[in-house]
């Protein structure tokens, strides 16, 4: 399932304080896309604006053709486009195999379901089980996702996400909180996603930026500064400004 | 007719004036700690007892029992707070809502046992009774009052929270906690003199709403909907919300009663539902 | 879609798999996933008010009272245990139950069975509306449209005394046989059974219910909140679902009460109402419907013990108890012992 997403102006204002202005962005099918740039630069009200977690000030969104700009949440989900959370959002008091079924019953419209129980959908278990594998969590199963250790807890995140198969996967940070081994563990599975999946990152560590993306979007102070690939934007001397210039200022 | 309009239009602004003093405080509170607190009139209602006691014990003026009340209401929602209240800031609303509900219990069946079911009389100084001949209406003298002090403590309160520092440090902790902490204000010590103040003040109201609103132990239970209803509907967090919110249910409540006298407090309780559903975070949205 | 086919997924992990995972080893007898298994605890669970029938002859009427409040209890358990919302107004359906039934007994139509279905569809009828209104907003402005609805019911019932007798109450009733055979009794036998039928009925589908993707997806609403929309799911629809269910259920109770009783005093709408069945249904434990009907039990026993005392200390001992509960005991009593099975299980294995 290729699916294009788009943005037309997009702007975010809050009071006098503008989080995002004029941003219009194209996203390849299937592209490997990185949203990076300096704490504050309003990439993760970015990503609130395109799954519909607020409605924007003005500008729109285009998913597959489509205006979805006042499409509640639930129904670009449904429509393919997915995303995760920076601070892990999860259904604490369940366990890990409840919460990856939830979201697995959620796409496969079975939660009008009242008639018969969760164990008896012996395919949804195996859906589920299988993702858990692909993620190692099949050990943790059983365990409740409160009392789990915070990277477990990051990868349960991606896992529900990855849950509604979706066309277009938004992560907001996926590697933050958990040591680098884990993380690059995570990229590779991000990476052995369906190469029709378009991924778009929000992400700090730019050795896996540069080591995954295919493509990079640099977003400061709510504008985009530039766009292009990893080489370019290694090579762009605004970039390196930006970043340069924020370590002598800390 | 437009004479007995003014005078319901009167009455109705006391007994709002009444109804915001009393609730500020749970406004103020609930905005900053998230805690629905449906005990709050048991505040009130300690308020109201201190000085019936005061009066009828020791015969002191009615005028000096006020102040008695506050201090006494304050106090006891200073202990509350720092022994039990604060443990619930981070439990669900279900949670604080039965614990409110318990105390509301407690309080209800301790001032049945310390007073009796009955209601209170209270013997209000002769000064204030009767009636003042204002821009040739008859207003009474005791509302006329009630609505002086309410004016002046609001005023009062506006100073406090404008111009003071520790009104800033209140603004902040409502507005962002964590923020707050980050500033080096000592939140915690902003929530107990917050809740203490709020709870003062609510005594207060319970003292000078004997007359209006009358006083039994079933005062907290009774009224209960009403404080709530003014946070509700004007939003927690802030003081102009619950104000103009307060002033309308005054209003209403007294012109449905007067006018609509079969179908009573059906007036309040659906114009409450209305507002809620227009306005479902409050009239006045508190920030972040 | 079909990169993202269970077999291609599962090739992927086996290909990742390192040997101390073994994706074929975790058979699914192992997963815990809710699941329509009755516990022997269960069985002997509803086994007690069949024997209560035989060792406690002189007691139907308040075991029935029992059942009925229980079945009451576990309505409002659907909606506040397992999706989360504060409701401090059910009693209102619960009385629409018990004043449908009523009024149709009192002007004619004595059948219990169909008399229950009516008041099961006025209270439906009713939560469908206010759930709308439910939705909206936060908890406190929830917390205060329930209890608006309470409180307009009740004034408006109240007002409306040459319908429902007002305070004085609905008298009058007349109740045909149950299936056309067994009279309604003054010891209360017919009662008894009629309502455990009922409630037992009634307590088979909420758990089927409870352990179904939807009851799952109620779960996540209330763990998750957040995250529902996230992955796809339309939380207003499913709470406008329960609400309605729990709205049901609470109409249905209500109407038992009515017909066994023959009675309906304005007390099944008032606020008192509401907040004692919350005190029920914390006492035993939400979330777990038995903690309903384990609230139920307790609570009403107690105040049948108890109330000859003066009524102020019963209103004293209940808020101490509400306060130690929510400082100490918040599982109530059913979480209590499920701690206390653990910490015995635990012992059991070091």
């Amino acid at each position: 399932m290729t699916m294009t997403l788009r943005t037309e102006g997009l702007c975010k204002q809050w009071g006098g304080f503008k989080a995002n202005t004029d941003i219009s962005l194209s996203f390849q099918p299937g592209a490997r896309h990185a949203l990076i740039g300096p704490n504050g630069a309003g990439k993760t009200t970015f990503i609130n604006l395109l799954t519909g977690g607020f409605p924007p000030s003005s500008g729109k969104v285009f998913l597959g053709g489509e205006d979805i700009t006042r499409l509640a949440q639930h129904e670009r989900v449904k429509r393919g486009m997915t995303r995760t959370f920076q601070i892990n959002t999860l259904f604490a008091g369940m366990t890990v195999l409840e919460s990856v079924m939830l979201a697995i019953c959620e796409r496969r419209g079975l939660q009008k379901v009242w008639w018969k129980t969760v164990a008896n959908h012996a395919d949804v278990v195996e859906e589920a089980m299988a993702l858990l594998a692909t993620l190692k969590l099949t050990n943790e199963a059983n365990s409740i996702t409160r009392s789990m250790a915070y990277g477990k807890q990051r990868l349960v995140e991606i896992a529900l996400a990855l849950a509604t198969r979706p066309g277009i996967l938004l992560l907001d940070e996926p590697a933050a909180g958990i040591p680098s081994l884990e993380s690059k563990e995570l990229f590779e599975v991000i990476a052995g996603l369906p190469r029709d999946v378009t991924v778009l990152f929000i992400e700090h560590d730019m050795g896996l930026v540069f080591r995954f993306a295919d493509r990079i979007t640099v977003l400061v102070g709510g504008k985009v500064l530039t766009e292009g690939t990893p080489e370019e934007i290694a090579a762009d001397p605004r970039v390196k400004e930006v970043y340069l210039g924020e370590a002598e200022h800390a | 007719m437009i004479g007995n309009f003014i005078g319901v239009l009167f009455d109705g602004i006391a007994y709002g004036a009444l109804l915001f003093l009393i609730s500020v405080g749970l406004s103020v509170t609930m905005g900053m700690m998230n805690f629905i607190n449906l005990a709050h009139g048991a505040f009130a209602m300690v308020g109201g007892y201190v000085c019936v006691t005061l009066l009828s014990k020791l015969g002191l003026p009615f005028l000096a029992t006020l102040p008695l009340a506050f201090v006494a209401a304050a106090v006891a929602g200073l202990v509350l707070e720092r022994t039990l209240y604060r443990r619930l800031y981070k439990a669900t609303h279900l949670d604080q809502v039965l614990f409110s509900i318990g105390l509301t219990f407690m309080a209800v069946a301790g001032a049945t046992f310390l007073f009796g079911p009955t209601q209170q009389p209270v013997h209000l100084p002769d000064w204030l009774r009767g009636q003042v001949h204002v821009l040739g209406l008859d207003l009474g003298s005791y509302r006329l009052f009630l609505i002086g002090v309410v004016v002046l403590i609001t005023f009062g309160l506006y100073l406090l929270i404008e111009r003071t520092r520790f009104g800033a440090q209140i603004r902040a902790s409502v507005d962002n906690q964590t923020a707050a902490e980050g500033l080096g204000i000592n939140v915690s010590r902003v929530f107990s003199l917050t809740f203490a103040l709020g709870s003062g003040l609510a005594g207060l109201g319970g003292g000078l709403g004997i007359d209006v609103l009358g006083l039994d132990p079933s005062f907290p239970v009774k009224y209960m909907v009403y404080f709530l209803l003014v946070v509700a509907v004007g939003g927690a967090g802030s003081i102009k919300g619950p104000l103009i919110a307060a002033i309308i249910l005054g209003v209403f409540d007294v012109a449905g009663k007067y006018y609509v006298p079969q179908v009573g407090a059906f007036v309040i309780y659906t114009l409450m539902v209305v507002l809620l559903i227009l306005f479902p975070f409050g009239l006045v949205r508190r920030k972040a | 879609m079909n990169a993202y086919s269970t077999t291609a997924l599962k090739a992927k992990a086996s290909a990742a798999d390192s040997p101390s995972v073994d994706a074929q080893a975790v058979s699914h007898a192992t997963l815990r996933l809710p699941n329509d298994r009755w516990k022997a605890l269960e069985i002997v669970f509803w086994l007690l008010p069949v024997a209560s029938y035989f060792f406690f002859p002189d007691y139907l009427v308040l075991i029935s009272q029992i059942m009925i409040v229980g079945l009451f209890a576990m309505s409002l358990d659907l909606i506040l245990g397992y999706a989360g919302i504060v409701s401090l107004g059910h009693a209102a359906f619960f009385g629409l139950g018990a004043y449908t039934a009523g009024l149709l007994s009192v002007h004619g139509w004595g059948e219990p069975l169909s008399g229950l279905l009516a008041a099961a569809i006025v209270a439906a009828v009713a939560g469908f509306i206010v759930s709308f209104l439910v939705i909206r907003g936060q908890d406190l402005a929830r917390l205060m449209v329930t209890l608006g609805i309470g409180l307009m019911l009740f004034e408006a019932a109240n007002k409306a005394a040459f319908i429902t007798g007002g305070v004085d109450g609905l008298s009058g009733m007349v109740m045909q046989p149950l299936f056309g055979a067994f009279e309604f009794d003054l010891v209360g036998k017919t009662a008894f059974w009629y309502s455990f039928g009922v409630l037992f009925i009634l307590f088979v589908v909420m758990r089927r219910v409870v352990n179904s993707p939807f009851g799952l997806s109620l779960r996540g609403i209330r763990e998750g909140g957040r995250r529902m929309p996230a992955i796809g799911a339309n939380v207003d629809r499913r709470l406008v679902a329960i609400f309605t269910l729990g709205a049901a259920v609470a109409g249905i109770a209500g109407a038992l009460l009515a017909q066994t009783t023959q009675f309906v005093g304005l007390d099944v709408l008032g606020f008192p109402r509401s907040a004692e069945l919350l005190i029920m249904l914390v006492l035993g434990g939400t979330g777990r419907l038995y903690g309903a009907l384990v609230g139920a039990a307790v609570f009403m026993i107690a105040q049948d013990k108890i109330s000859g005392f003066d009524p102020t200390y019963w209103q004293f001992y209940i808020g101490l108890l509400l306060v130690l509960i929510v400082l100490f005991a918040r599982g109530g009593i059913l979480g209590g012992l499920e701690k206390i099975v653990a910490r015995i299980k635990r012992k059991e294995t070091a």
